[in-house]
């Protein structure tokens, strides 16, 4: 604990170094109304700044830089946000060379609970970027894959169509998800979606959207945390990642520069 | 360059979930479930998700309307409210007070419903009240 409050301590001193220079920092603040993002500026009660609960920063600070495109922003970015950020950028999303990254380095406790496999960001690919806190080992994979991987391919189709039954099509996946920025959305379709209908056409909901996942999802778990009906979304996104990982040696939020494998097979 | 989230409750039902309004430079850009919410922790439905959407929506109204023939015309709160009381007054002392029927609704807070069944008893002197989560 001692620990972490050294750390919060040098992020929120780092973070008053900075402000001067920047349009202002993307971070989570803590009021008497709850935590959640905000855009920090000089003079700012920093006390009130915060790692937790995590909610996703990428789409703020894309959100930002398109609405005030002469602006340097800041960002306090954990391990996932600048993976997240990565993918981002590499669909003009986001600008790397308007952005200071402050990374921060999750603990082991968090890097577990997260089955986190990168629990800090690598500033090495970050026009300007730096780290505070210790980095630690990789959290242990989600025991739900091995599980999934020792069924038979038929209990895999009655796994999913159970989980899926469960959706109440409320969007939050999508809507949370940090990589997701479409205007005109495939589940939002009525050619892909029927409307008012419910659960979702089995399996093609939630497959249209681990498709687009494809060498995109950066494993945040927000869309988990987010559904409502405790659907293992994360499974289906690790197991989307290790394909891709597999078949095209892709890590999604892993390099900046490295292209992903969709938009190389369509040029 | 202003940018924060604004605590609010969704008001489509009676749950109550938790949810922040997305602010910049005082334009609603999005919404986002409180996580640390005791009812709704962090999940919403699709309700909620979209909750702000009438907010500036131009068939939004922004001023009471009093029938006029087939027609509306805007009106100021006191001369609505007041047509209101009249009106409901009358109506109870010609017809009686149980030709009068109240619903309250799972959007109003707890006060705003212990208000109206208040009204209800006390002046327009009926128990006919109900409330929109039995409909
Ligand atoms: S874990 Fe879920 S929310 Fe996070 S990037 Fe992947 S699909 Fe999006
Ligand atoms: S968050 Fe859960 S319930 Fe909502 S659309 Fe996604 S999978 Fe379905």
């Amino acid at each position: 604990m001692a620990e972490q409050d050294t750390l919060i301590e040098q992020i929120r001193a780092h973070v008053e170094d900075k402000l001067p220079a920047l349009d202002g920092i993307v971070a989570l603040r803590r009021t008497s109304e709850g935590t959640a993002s905000y855009l920090f500026h000089e003079g700012d009660d920093l006390s009130q700044l915060v790692l937790n609960p995590r909610y996703p920063l990428s789409t703020t600070v894309s959100m930002l830089q398109k609405r005030f495109p002469e602006a340097r922003f800041g960002i306090v970015a954990r391990g996932c946000d600048s993976r997240a950020l990565v993918e981002m950028a590499k669909r003009n999303q986001i600008d790397p060379d308007r952005l200071y990254l402050l990374g921060v380095a999750c603990t082991a406790e968090e890097a577990e609970e997260c089955h986190c496999a990168t629990p800090a960001p690598d500033i090495a690919q970050w026009p300007q970027a730096e780290l505070l806190g210790t980095p630690v080992e990789a959290g242990s994979p989600n025991p739900i894959v091995a599980e999934y991987d020792a069924m038979p391919l038929e209990e895999r189709r009655v796994f999913w169509k159970q989980q899926f039954s469960k959706c109440i099509k409320c969007y939050g996946c999508r809507n949370i998800c940090p990589v997701c920025f479409c205007e005109a959305c495939a589940l939002e379709n009525p050619a892909w979606v029927e409307p008012g209908v419910l659960a979702p056409p089995f399996p093609t909901f939630h497959l249209i959207k681990a498709m687009h996942m494809a060498a995109r999802c950066v494993a945040c778990r927000q869309c988990e945390l987010a559904c409502p009906s405790h659907i293992p979304l994360t499974v289906l996104y690790d197991l989307m990642r290790r394909d891709v990982g597999r078949m095209f040696g892709y890590v999604p939020g892993d390099d900046l520069e490295a292209l992903p494998p969709l938009s190389l097979t369509l040029e | 360059m202003e940018y924060k989230n604004v605590l609010t409750t969704c008001v489509y039902c009676g749950s109550g979930c938790g949810l922040y309004v997305q602010v910049l430079d005082g334009e609603i850009v999005g919404v986002l479930p409180v996580k640390e919410h005791p009812i709704s922790r962090g999940k919403l439905c699709i309700k909620g998700w979209n909750a702000t959407d009438f907010a500036t929506h131009p068939d939004r109204l922004t001023t009471p309307l009093i029938r006029d023939g087939d027609d509306f015309r805007a009106a100021t709160w006191d001369e609505a409210l007041t047509l209101v009381a009249e009106r409901l007054l009358a109506i109870r002392d010609e017809f009686g007070p149980d030709s009068i029927g109240v619903l309250t609704s799972a959007k109003c807070t707890n006060e705003e419903n212990y208000l109206l069944q208040k009204l209800t008893r006390a002046v327009l002197k009926t128990n006919s009240v109900d409330h929109c989560a039995r409909l």
